[in-house]
């Protein structure tokens, strides 16, 4: 392609343009101001498609949710809204960097430019990190898309699955330690250029484990919670005081997996009755009588013990702990929030590509459209989770 | 005949032809030239050859179809698997058609060599992302082919659950394949977006746009609004598969029927993202042929952005039978009805526009007449369809079949024809033969509706589509059929032996190539006419003067040089009713 705009019959430029064509005015572009307006509509039109694109699966939440109020609210509680709401703090401070690097390129504040970008990238990887936390906490657990679901009340937390976390973040330790050589090379050959990249990129790189710290640290807490009496927790850093407090408040919230081990009874039925209340929740309050009737009727007391799930009952017609009901809504939580990981992830692709050229000092006061597409994007990224986070986690 | 100056010094009626390093199609030579090129008007001619091509294997899928249903048993496919086979066979044949073929037929072929012409810009707005939407219909339609390959793909062109969820064959692929050539499809309409908003030269206001630009853009509109929930779609029904998400398949509490309203929500719009680009076409071919300005411009202008909204509105109309409330049904069928409004404008106008012109019956303007017929019964069998109570009766008949082929193949694909013949002089340099071009038209218009309009009635007798044998009464309708079929191909292999015996594609069987076309060889008034034939690398030495678009008063037939010439440069004024330049045109070029 450069051969084609560099051939020598190409000298449209004398007579195409009165004035001289800045190198980073594309060819067939008269105007810098036309061609930033001209990516500023691009990206406008793409983020509407993204729009469109995340619609269909808020779609498909809208009328399985209309279906059946009572096993999203019942399966929101499976989600630990710490971790969400630490992600949502983290994103939220993502944009505020993004859009202070926007202002740093239009300033030719080079470093202020490399150093937002930096801290962009790592809340991007803090988010990823904790993510790893909840995805492979539930997928231990069994809690996974309609066909692969197989939480099992009895036994919540099996321990013969293999360790998913290692797995996720495989593939970032190795990016980590690529960097960090990349980093040491760098040093060693002097190559200022790539050290300047490198420098941030490893702390980025590194930020995925202190995401994956943060998680660690609240979700066993959660996990501390639910197993008191049965085991210390060996990640449980109980020393750590962020652990104590996060015990305090597990412990104070209806954690699902104490309904389900049926040695806390009360719970359950405090959250079955006030989802009974509701009168949107036909389901449960018809599922509730059938019970009784059932009970009745048959002389046999069901409603102990482990036929009780939190939010859910053991009959063929509410229970919502199966395939068939909590599947879906784990396949439309999956859905929606893998969907979103992989925008962070490309995300994090083109951030990287803004970063590199940040330190080129690509950019300057003309010239700083590509800075704010990507930022465009990356708040589109963010606001389509403000809107997952009340929708998931907040809807118990 | 010296060049025509303007009186801003521009020479924009230059009928001088272009060197071979001012041409696009030889300015930079190899193949890598090609594979990397950025210029839009290159990318276009990978676009057709790729679609012509796509276009070939459906073609034969679909001659097979009617070879096999030449009998009432069956003719072609035999033995235990001859109805698997007859299901694979019309699904490849309707999904490569839609997705490999008519999507991307005038859009992304005409599409991008003509809309920074018309325009007056040097490219489009985003040229990589243009080449890189080119490969990714390219790689698509790989998926594609290896679905072809590996186990038949037999859920019919729209992937119907619980069906698509459960059948062994390779919905994946094929899905994947559809993905992916949904974001060539949305990458070019940003593309074209962009390009008409933001790349106008000063002077091109939007209503001096040529009208094909108009329904481009409206087809773009769609193309950004609607693929997307198509992708998203298509990529929850992988995970229906790969995972059993539980959206559409019941078997897991899921809801089929939300997958056919998630389907047709795109799947209504994508059909006017085939139709409205043929209705520019047509608005162009009519006009220039005629000799006279497009009749209700605005009209025009206006209905296609019409179109594309109100086709957001009528999906429904594909489920009437599909267990919608009544209320839901009639609100949809009502909206159907509002569709035909501005689709009707459009034919009102070109009809008022063929009324006194000076009508020359070249090649193109034979296949604007054809669409027209074709297309006026096409879209009246679909106000049967719309209407509730015949829908019951029709729905899932051959009527069916009738009604979306004549819009399909009759108009689309017909003004696709007609396009690439009124463009193919601009494109290639190369005069073609205009009495192949005329009887390849007649063939074509012969072999269609012999093919098609016995379908209708076979339809309307109860006939259901999609069957692999059928019951003896209907033998003789669907003969004539199959003969029909026969014609049509034979008159599509005439306008392929045409086209590339101008380009010299036959010489070495003695066959000369067509004349060089001069700038202008059909009277038009927009700016593509107004570079060298083939255009030069950057289209335009200046930006060119623009005028109406639909003004031919300054226009006449030089019989000497064999090319229209500026007479008397009055680009500004619009005048009335003008007498029209006598309709002689270029004739044979033997």
């Amino acid at each position: 392609m450069s051969t084609i705009e560099a051939s020598p019959e190409v000298g449209h430029d004398e007579h195409g343009h009165d004035h001289d064509h800045p190198p980073f005015l594309a060819h067939h572009f008269d105007t810098p101001e036309q061609q930033f307006d001209s990516g500023k509509l691009g990206i406008w039109l793409f983020l509407v498609t993204e729009v469109l694109f995340f619609s269909g699966m808020f779609c498909a939440y809208a009328i399985f949710r209309a279906l059946r109020p009572e096993v999203f609210e019942g399966c929101s509680q499976f989600l630990n809204t710490k971790l969400g709401a630490i992600n949502t703090g983290v994103l939220l401070f993502s944009s505020l960097t993004m859009a202070w690097a926007v202002r740093c390129s239009q300033l030719e504040q080079h470093k202020g430019l490399v150093g937002t970008l930096a801290a962009t990238l790592s809340c991007a990887m803090i988010f990823l990190g904790v993510k790893a936390i909840e995805y492979s906490h539930k997928w231990g657990m069994g809690l996974l898309p309609a066909g692969m679901f197989f939480y099992n009340p009895d036994n919540p937390h099996p321990t013969d699955h293999p360790n998913y976390l290692l797995y996720i973040c495989l593939p970032f330790a190795v990016a980590l330690a690529g960097v960090v050589i990349w980093l040491i090379a760098s040093v060693v050959t002097m190559n200022r250029f790539h050290i300047a990249i490198a420098k941030p990129l490893t702390v980025v790189c590194f930020s995925f484990f202190i995401g994956v710290g943060l998680g660690t640290i609240l979700e066993s807490g959660e996990e501390a919670a639910d197993h008191v009496d049965v085991h210390a927790d060996p990640d449980g850093l109980a020393s750590a005081p962020i652990a104590q407090a996060a015990e305090k408040v597990a412990a104070a919230e209806a954690a699902p997996a104490i309904a389900a081990s049926g040695a806390i009874v009360p719970v359950d039925q405090d959250v079955l009755e006030r989802l009974a209340k509701d009168t949107t929740n036909s389901g449960i309050a018809s599922g509730l009588s059938a019970l009784e009737q059932q009970a009745a009727t048959a002389g046999k007391s069901t409603v102990t013990g482990d036929g009780v799930i939190l939010g859910g009952i053991t009959t063929t017609e509410v229970d919502v702990m199966t395939k068939r009901t909590a599947g879906v809504f784990f396949s439309i939580y999956y859905c929606m929030t893998g969907i979103h990981a992989i925008h962070i992830l490309a995300g994090i692709g083109v951030l990287v590509w803004l970063l590199v050229r940040a330190v080129r000092q690509d950019f300057n006061r003309q010239y700083f459209g590509p800075v704010d597409y990507v930022g465009l994007y990356w708040h589109l990224v963010d606001l389509i989770w403000i809107y997952l986070f009340p929708l998931l986690y907040l809807i118990r | 005949m010296s060049a025509g100056s303007l009186p801003n010094g521009s020479q924009v009626r230059d009928p001088g032809y272009p060197t071979p390093s001012e041409n696009y199609l030889t300015n930079s030579r190899g193949i890598l030239s090609w594979v990397f090129t950025l210029d839009h008007k290159r990318i276009g001619v990978m676009y057709l050859i790729g679609v012509t091509v796509a276009f070939g294997i459906a073609g034969l899928l679909a001659l097979a179809i009617r070879l096999h249903l030449f009998q009432p048993d069956g003719m072609v496919f035999q033995g235990d698997k001859a109805n698997d086979w007859y299901n694979q066979v019309f699904t490849l044949h309707g999904a490569i058609m839609v997705f490999l073929f008519i999507i991307p037929s005038v859009p992304a072929a005409l599409g991008n060599f003509l809309v920074p012409v018309m325009l007056g810009a040097k490219d489009v707005a985003f040229p990589r992302l243009n080449l890189c939407s080119f490969y990714l219909w390219v790689f698509g339609a790989l998926f594609f082919v290896s679905a072809l390959c590996a186990s038949g793909l037999d859920t019919g062109w729209t992937f119907y659950t619980p069906y698509s969820t459960t059948t062994d064959s390779s919905v994946i692929l094929a899905t994947s394949g559809a993905f992916i050539l949904g974001f060539s499809s949305i990458f070019t309409g940003l593309n074209f977006i962009v390009t008409i908003n933001t790349m106008r030269p000063p002077g091109m206001t939007w209503f001096r746009m040529p009208l094909f630009l108009w329904a481009t853009y409206a087809t773009s509109i769609i193309q950004v609004l609607a693929t997307p929930v198509l992708g998203i779609t298509l990529l929850l029904l992988i995970a229906e598969r790969t995972m059993h998400i539980g959206i559409f398949d019941p078997e897991y509490n899921g809801d089929p029927v939300t997958f056919q309203h998630f389907f047709w929500f795109y799947s209504h719009p994508a059909v006017y993202i085939m139709i409205l680009p043929a209705f520019g076409i047509i608005s162009d071919l009519i006009s220039v042929h005629s000799h006279k300005r497009i009749f209700g411009y605005r009209f025009i202008a206006y209905s296609s952005i019409a179109i594309a909204l109100l086709g957001f509105l009528v999906w429904g109309h594909h489920m009437f039978t599909a267990g919608m409330s009544s209320l839901t049904t009639i609100i949809f069928s009502a909206l159907t009805f509002t569709v035909s409004v501005p689709s009707a404008i459009k034919v009102f106008n070109w009809l008022a526009t063929m009324y006194k012109g000076s009508i020359s019956l070249t090649t193109p303007m034979c296949y604007a007449l054809s669409f027209i017929f074709l297309f006026t019964i096409g879209g009246l069998t679909g106000l049967h369809l719309g209407t509730l109570a015949t829908d019951m009766h029709l729905h899932d008949t051959y009527f069916v079949v009738a009604h979306f082929h004549y819009v399909m193949v009759g108009g689309t694909l017909v003004a696709f024809l007609g396009g690439v013949f009124h463009w193919w002089p601009k494109m290639f340099g190369k005069m073609y033969s205009e009495s192949g071009g005329r009887l390849s038209a007649l063939l074509v218009f012969a072999g269609f509706n012999l093919t098609f309009l016995p379908q209708f009635i076979l339809g309307s007798r109860g006939m259901p589509r999609r069957y692999a044998t059928y019951d003896p009464e209907f033998t003789g309708l669907h003969q004539m059929s199959t003969w029909g079929s026969m014609l049509l191909g034979i008159g599509l292999l005439v306008a392929l032996f045409v086209l590339l015996r101008s380009v010299g594609a036959f010489s070495w069987l003695g066959l000369a190539a067509g004349k060089r076309a001069p700038a202008n060889p059909w009277g038009g008034a927009t700016l593509e006419w107004h570079c060298t034939s083939p255009p030069p690398f950057y289209n335009f030495e200046r930006a060119p003067a623009v005028g109406d678009p639909y003004d031919f008063s300054d226009l006449e037939w030089d019989t000497e040089d064999e090319r229209y010439v500026t007479v008397e440069p009055k680009r500004e004024v619009i005048p009335e009713e003008q007498p029209e330049p006598a309709p002689v045109h270029a004739e044979d070029s033997k």
